[in-house]
Formats: C-alpha cells, sequence, structure tokens
C-alpha cells in the first residue's frame, strides 16, 4: 500500500493536504471540531468541504481540458457567471413576474455553461488556436454577457450589470440545505459530479483517449481516434461544470451576481490541477490528485482568513504556498534531490 | 594537387551514447568543385557536417582548411572560417527585410546608425551575383518563395567570403525550374573558386552538377570517387551496402505464386496520388501477398501507403479493397474495412509513451470498438498477455510503461497492436528500423508467417536483403513515382539496385 501510493502521483498532493490541515490545527486548535448547531453540522471542517465545492467541480473539467488539450480553460469563472445569470433570469428576480420551474432553470443554466463550452471547443479543436487565447474570449466577454443577461429597467431604462435576488425558497436548497439534512448539499453534488464522472472516464474507453490525444496525437488519429472529437467533448465538459459551479455560487447568494461569481476562479482551477500532482503538458491525469488539490486551496484559504488575513492580502500568501508545493513537485526539484542524495550516500560511503 | 584542397577532414570519429556515429572519416574538397555527400538514413551524412560547422565536437579527428587546422565550436565559428550552411528549411528571418537578412550581424555603418542607402545597394549587388536581378531588397523576406529565400541565404553565404559552401538537401521543395537556377549559381560559384558541398538524396541530380562523390553508409566512409567512376547502379550499392546472404530459410514459398495467380485481389488503386509527396500510381495486391516497397529515401515508399490507409488522404484515383470502393477520410475508415499500419517514426507516430503496454496494444481494437464499449479489463488483460507471449515481448508486465521497453520491444507491442484487431492487409513501414538484429529475424519470419496464413502484407525496408527474404513482389519508386515491379526471377540484389538507381540499367 505504501509502495504503491509512494509510486502513484498521488503521495505529494496528499502530504500537502496533511500539511495544510497540520498548519490549520496549530493555528487553530478548534480545527478539527465539529458540532451541530440549528440542525446541521458545523466547524472548519465542514466549512473547507462546503466551500471548495465549486472549486472540486471545476478543477474536475480543467483536468480534462488540461489532459487533451495541453492548454487551459482561462473562461470557467466566467462561464459560471454566465450560468448563474442565465439561471436566476429564466427563475425570476423580485423585480419579474414571471418564474420558471427550477428544474428547468436548472437545465438551462447546465446547457448555457455546456454552449459555452462548445464555443471554446469548437475555436480550440477544429480552429487549432491556443487554448489560452480561445478562452480568453469568453473570460472577457462572459461577465459582459452575464451583465446583459442580469439587466434590469431602472426608471424606465435597462440598466446591466445589476444584482437580480431571487425569491424561491427551493432555489436556496441548491447551496445551503436540504431541510432535516445536515451536510451542506454542495458536498452532495460535488461528490455526486466527481463520482459521476470517474465512472464515465473508468467505464467508457473515453479515459484512455483523453490520454491518448494529449500524449500522441498523431499516433492517436493512426489508431482510429478523432481527437478534434475528444478535445471538443473535454471543452465542452469543462464548460457544463463550470455552469454547474455557477449555479451553486448563485444560489448560495439567492441572486446573481455578474462581477463576482466565479472571480478568479480559473487560477484556483488550474492551480488545483497542478498541485493534484497532473502535468499542465497533457496526457496522463488524475481526477483525484485534482479534488484532493482544490480542497487543499479552500483549507489554505480558511486556514488564512482563520489568521486574520483580509482578503486583498489573500493572493500573497497564497502565492508563497503555491511555489513552495509546485517546486517540490517540480521535475527539476526531484532531480536536483535525487543527486544531492546521491552525493550524500558517496559520502558516506567515501567516509 | 595538392594545393587546389581547400578543406581536408582527417580520421574523423564521433560517438553517441551506444553508436558509432562516425568512425575515422576522411574527406576532401577541392577548390571550385561540387561534392556530393550520399547516404542513405543514418549513414552519417549530417552528423559529419555537423562536426564541420562545430554543431557537434569530435572525439578525435583533425580538419585543415588551407592547410591551417581549424576547430570550430560554433557554427558562427565556422562562418568565421569561411565555411557557410545552406539548409533545406531556411533559417532567417522571414520578417526582416532581404537586405537585412544578408546583412545581420555586419550591417555597414555611418558611424553609429546603419547605412540603410549602402545596404541596401550592396544587397541589389550581391543578389545579382546569384542571379536574382528583380528583387526588392526593403521587402520582408517572407514575401518571396522558398527557391528565392534559398538563394537569398546563399546569396549570404557568399557575402562572407565562403571558401567552403554546405547545401544540405537544397532542392527538396524546388520545383524544376528553380533547381536548375540554383544549378546555374552553383556552377558559377564553382567557377569562381568556391567548394561546394552538395548533400542530396536525388541521384539525377548529383549526375548532373557534381564533380565528385564521397559515400559514407553507418558512419564508415566507402570511398571517394570521381563522377565518372561511379555508374549509379554502383553508386546505389555502395550507399546500400553489398553484403547480401542469401538466407533461404526465411524466404516464402514464391515458387507458388504462379498457383496462387487466381486468388482474391484484396487491394487495387487506380491512379491514386497525394499532391506534393507522391504521384498517381496503380497497384493491385493479392490475398497472402507480402509486396515489398523499395527506393530510396524521399523517393516516395512511404507517402504511398500513408495514402493507402488514407493517413494522407489521396488527392485523386480511387482504392478498391476486396473489390468494394472505399470511401475513407480517415484511418478509422480504413482500420474498419480490415486495414492496419504500423508507421515509419515509432516515436512520432507509433507509441503513446506514458500509456502501459496493456494499452498501448489494446488501443487499435478499442478504437475499432467504438468509445462508449470498454474492452472488459480481463479481455484486455488476457489479449496483452497473449501477444507478449506470441511475439516474444520483453516486459517487466503488462502495465509498464511502453516509453521504458527497449526500440525492438516496442515496436513489437505496436506490432501486437494490429494483429490483435485482425486485419486483412497490413501495411508494416520499416518495422525493422534502429533495432536488434535477433528482432528484426523475428519479425521477418513473422511477416512469412502471416502471409502464409492468408495475410495480405506490403513491408517496406531500407535493407534490401531483408526485403528480398520476405517478400513476393518488390515495387519499386523513384522521386515519388511508382516506376516498376520486380518478382520471381528479377528478385535478385543486382536487378533491384538497377531499378532502384534507373537511369542507365546497363550497369557501366
Amino acid at each position: 500500500m505504501r509502495q504503491s501510493l509512494k509510486r502513484s502521483q498521488l503521495l505529494l498532493p496528499v502530504a500537502a493536504l496533511i500539511l495544510m490541515l497540520v498548519i490549520n490545527v496549530i493555528i487553530t486548535p478548534s480545527f478539527f471540531n465539529i458540532s451541530i448547531k440549528n440542525g446541521v453540522l458545523y466547524g472548519y471542517t465542514i466549512d473547507i468541504l462546503n466551500r471548495s465545492c465549486e472549486l472540486i467541480i471545476l478543477a474536475v473539467g480543467m483536468t480534462l481540458v488540461v489532459a487533451s488539450s495541453r492548454g487551459t480553460d482561462i473562461s470557467v469563472g466566467a462561464v459560471e457567471a454566465v450560468a448563474a445569470a442565465v439561471c436566476v433570469r429564466l427563475l425570476g428576480s423580485s423585480y419579474d413576474a414571471y418564474a420558471v420551474p427550477v428544474v428547468f432553470a436548472v437545465f438551462m443554466c447546465l446547457f448555457a455553461g455546456a454552449a459555452c463550452g462548445a464555443f471554446n471547443g469548437l475555436l480550440v479543436s477544429k480552429f487549432n488556436i491556443q487554448p489560452m487565447i480561445a478562452t480568453l474570449i469568453l473570460f472577457t466577454a462572459g461577465r459582459g454577457i452575464a451583465q446583459l443577461t442580469s439587466a434590469r429597467a431602472i426608471n424606465g431604462v435597462m440598466v446591466p450589470g445589476q444584482i437580480l435576488y431571487v425569491r424561491m425558497e427551493s432555489f436556496k436548497y441548491i447551496g445551503g440545505f436540504i431541510p432535516g439534512c445536515v451536510m451542506p448539499t454542495p458536498v452532495f453534488i460535488a461528490a455526486a459530479f466527481v463520482l459521476i464522472t470517474m465512472i464515465l472516464l473508468r467505464k467508457t474507453a473515453l479515459g484512455m483517449y483523453i490520454e491518448t490525444v494529449g500524449i500522441n496525437p498523431k499516433a492517436g488519429r493512426l489508431v482510429g481516434i478523432n481527437s478534434t472529437l475528444i478535445i471538443f467533448f473535454t471543452y465542452v465538459f469543462c464548460g457544463f461544470a463550470s455552469g454547474l459551479a455557477g449555479l451553486i455560487s448563485s444560489s448560495r447568494i439567492y441572486s446573481s451576481d455578474a462581477n463576482n461569481i466565479g472571480l478568479n476562479m480559473e487560477l484556483d482551477a488550474i492551480l488545483a490541477v497542478a498541485l493534484g500532482g497532473n502535468s499542465l503538458g497533457g496526457g496522463k491525469f488524475n481526477i483525484a490528485g485534482s479534488v484532493i488539490g482544490a480542497i487543499t486551496i479552500q483549507a489554505l484559504t480558511t486556514g488564512l482568513y482563520a489568521m486574520g488575513v483580509s482578503a486583498d492580502q489573500l493572493p500573497v500568501y497564497k502565492a508563497v504556498v503555491v511555489v513552495l508545493i509546485v517546486t517540490l513537485q517540480s521535475d527539476e526539484f526531484k532531480r536536483v534531490w535525487g543527486v544531492y542524495k546521491l552525493r550524500r550516500a558517496a559520502a558516506r560511503g567515501a567516509a | 594537387m595538392n594545393s587546389d584542397v581547400v578543406l581536408s577532414m582527417k580520421n574523423i570519429t564521433i560517438t553517441f551514447p551506444g553508436v558509432k556515429a562516425l568512425q575515422n572519416v576522411d574527406f576532401t574538397l577541392r577548390k571550385g568543385e561540387i561534392h556530393a555527400l550520399m547516404g542513405e538514413n543514418g549513414a552519417g551524412k549530417s552528423t559529419l557536417i555537423k562536426v564541420l560547422t562545430g554543431v557537434y565536437t569530435r572525439d578525435s579527428g583533425d580538419i585543415l582548411l588551407d592547410g591551417k587546422s581549424i576547430n570550430n565550436r560554433s557554427p558562427e565559428e565556422a562562418q568565421q572560417n569561411c565555411i557557410s550552411t545552406v539548409f533545406q528549411e531556411v533559417n532567417l528571418c522571414p520578417n526582416l527585410s532581404v537586405a537585412e537578412n544578408i546583412f545581420v550581424g555586419h550591417q555597414p555603418k555611418k558611424g553609429i546608425a546603419i547605412d540603410w542607402k549602402k545596404m541596401n545597394d550592396r544587397s541589389a549587388e550581391i543578389l545579382s551575383g546569384v542571379g536574382l536581378t528583380h528583387i526588392d531588397v526593403t521587402r520582408a523576406l517572407g514575401e518571396y518563395s522558398v527557391a528565392i529565400q534559398q538563394m537569398v541565404a546563399i546569396a549570404r553565404a557568399v557575402n562572407f567570403n565562403c571558401k567552403v559552401l554546405i547545401l544540405d538537401e537544397p532542392t527538396s521543395s524546388l520545383d524544376d525550374h528553380e533547381v536548375a537556377n540554383l544549378f546555374a549559381v552553383m556552377n558559377k560559384l564553382k567557377s569562381q573558386g568556391t567548394g561546394i558541398i552538395f548533400v542530396t538524396h536525388f541521384l539525377e541530380q548529383v549526375y548532373e552538377v557534381c564533380d565528385r562523390i564521397t559515400v559514407l553508409r553507418n558512419g564508415e566512409l566507402q570511398g571517394e570517387f570521381p563522377i565518372a567512376d561511379l555508374p549509379r547502379v554502383k553508386l546505389v550499392s555502395t550507399m546500400l551496402g553489398h553484403e547480401f546472404n542469401e538466407l533461404a530459410s526465411i524466404r516464402s514459398n514464391r515458387q507458388d505464386d504462379s498457383a496462387e495467380s487466381g486468388k482474391e485481389t484484396i487491394i487495387r488503386a487506380v491512379g491514386l496520388s497525394h499532391t506534393g509527396t507522391i504521384k498517381p500510381f496503380d497497384i493491385n495486391i493479392k490475398k497472402g501477398e507480402v509486396v515489398g516497397l523499395t527506393g530510396l529515401l524521399g523517393s516516395g515508399r512511404s507517402e504511398l501507403v500513408r495514402t493507402l490507409y488514407c493517413a494522407d488522404k489521396p488527392d485523386s484515383g480511387s482504392l478498391f479493397f476486396k473489390s468494394k470502393k472505399v470511401k475513407a477520410s480517415e484511418p478509422i475508415d480504413s482500420m474498419r474495412s480490415g486495414m492496419a499500419y504500423l508507421p515509419e517514426d515509432r516515436k512520432e507516430e507509433s507509441i503513446i509513451a506514458d500509456l502501459s503496454v496493456r494499452e498501448n496494444m489494446i488501443i487499435a481494437l478499442q478504437a475499432k470498438t467504438g468509445v462508449f464499449k470498454l474492452l472488459p479489463i480481463a479481455k484486455q488483460n488476457e489479449l496483452a498477455e497473449k501477444y507478449i507471449k506470441i511475439l516474444n515481448i520483453k516486459t517487466p508486465s503488462p502495465e509498464t510503461l511502453i516509453k521504458q521497453l527497449s526500440g525492438g520491444n516496442q515496436q513489437k507491442v505496436i506490432i501486437g497492436r494490429w494483429l490483435i484487431t485482425h486485419p486483412d492487409f497490413l501495411i508494416l513501414d520499416e518495422p525493422t528500423r534502429g533495432i536488434d538484429v535477433g528482432t528484426k529475424t523475428e519479425i521477418q519470419k513473422l511477416v512469412v508467417q502471416l502471409a502464409s496464413e492468408g495475410m495480405t502484407i506490403v513491408f517496406i525496408s531500407s535493407e534490401i536483403d531483408e526485403m528480398l527474404r520476405t517478400v513476393n513482389r518488390l515495387c519499386v519508386l523513384r522521386d515519388g513515382k511508382k516506376v516498376g515491379e520486380l518478382s520471381n526471377d528479377n528478385l535478385t540484389q543486382q536487378d533491384v539496385m538497377a531499378a532502384i538507381a534507373g537511369g542507365d540499367t546497363n550497369g557501366n
């Protein structure tokens, strides 16, 4: 078991997560305490799990994009905002006189995410545009679309970028709690999403195809794999994941906030993939690693808040930790470390 | 005589990990001569050039330029020593102007500013020296054709007062007219006393412009010949090597061919072509036949099979597979109709390095089965283990990453990948390149065995004796064209080389 964990790429991500938890315990002794307040679970760990759900979902989508196209989708945060705006617009805010069933709004929200993904996928797979450039379009335009979607009339003029509040009790369950359940709903959604994705990749040849396309697309083509279609699929999937994350985010705040939903999430998602031990150069991937990476990032964020670091300064501290973790995982570091160990062994042998 | 020698390289030896790339190679270049450097892939032509220009450092040997010992440590230093190289892919800056490209690094100055007028005038003058008179030297180089870019590169080299000009496959991307222009310039430089080293694989061109030929094979010097003393056939046999052991034990049952003439035709191509790589060709292949494709590097052997498999989609002509017209647009279509293709470049086009041996083996069958019908793991393991055994693949386990295996074992995994799909028609492009002798023999035996079981095979190899041992029939290609077929009595080393060389087939 120890051997297999050591050989698998999960060793470092797990170690990073444990390190983060240990630091948290030192700062906040009550870190692992869990109690029940108002009929729901309450505690730092629950909070971390709950808050990391969107990131986990995004990281899973991002993992597949990175694996197949050797590039990143930087539009996920903006797509989240688009999906959230679509959802809230359909549900009808307190200013609207209509409302569609929640199921339909949820469906359209996910569809909007997938459609954005399809747009990205088309540019990358069919037109061979570099992933970062292709997704830069929605990265910038996405928030604009979200703002236009959440326009409302003020004094007879439609003003975009308004915060629309949903007033529908059942919509709150998605980002909050289902009555009678002690665990936050997003945890279930994220768990189900990760599980379904893993089953999809394990029970079909999709995982193998994605890796093949990422490792050697030429060889893939000659053995009959349509790399265009595979890459397109991963972007649609990533868009769908962004839609799902947007749904949770909007439900958490009962509203659509075009400016803030999913803000900077693309960076955290890419980071989670890297922290999970996945190469950003594509090819082999590990969904579990990305999930652990996402939780690690959230644990770090929560830990820093607990230390009283303000939201503005958060990125600085985050950056320091990230540099450390990424360096530890780099091949160059492993090489240098290997040389160092050899030298030490040689010196001991000589003595 | 000795005073004519501008460059002499003596006893050049260079070793790469595990390989002697060059062994005691001598090379002499005289003033005002065009000297062809010939050899097949891996013969050591480019290595020799790179030693001369300082890209590689030699292990031993001397290089004398005008009788003085030189030791180039970089291409820049070589250029300062009046040795210039023009590569097949022009390595100038397409976004700079023609004049800037010629003078970059040593622009004429007026005070501290560049003297643009002088630079442009001089450029036009230099270009007219190589026969380019209507070029606007202030326009970006990238706006001109590859042929002109190449001329500019030559002009730049000439401007350095070069004594030795190396042209590495300069004609590969040029049309006939452009080649003629290039040759005119080469002859002009020659008359001015420049020594030119001409690396090419087009035999016609060697006999058109060169004075002397040096042939390398497997890193060893095969000899230096005045052009008149080395007719084509002899050149080809020198390049490919003489050793020829008639290993009759592996040779397929060629005697039975006449009896098999009634067998079903598996592949029939009519006028199939792919622009730029292979001219229209016809080919008929019968069930259970092993057909070899032969020709020198760049003759279109690989391109022909790529077109059959639809790795390069044919531009014209039609292909019939088991007398049904094939409408393929992607390799998967060819696979579905029962073809399999082992590409020439194992690293770039065959292996999926970070996947396991098992995954590499079953991936083609999986693609044929469809993405949503995953082969059960038990079945995958069974197939992988079966073919590891059949093909005698040396791997610690089916889960070992393919990149950790040796070249020969990687190749066997890829062969296994295709055998698992049970193809009717198997294309093997250089399946034995770069692998050890034992494995080579195993693969040859396998080919013969598969054919006897009814599989139809196209077999490509640079080694003629290997082909003679395994095939029933040989198609000969030259310069992107299928120029003939040899079978039965004509299948001898002599005939094959004559056919490859073309031209005066009488030998002398």
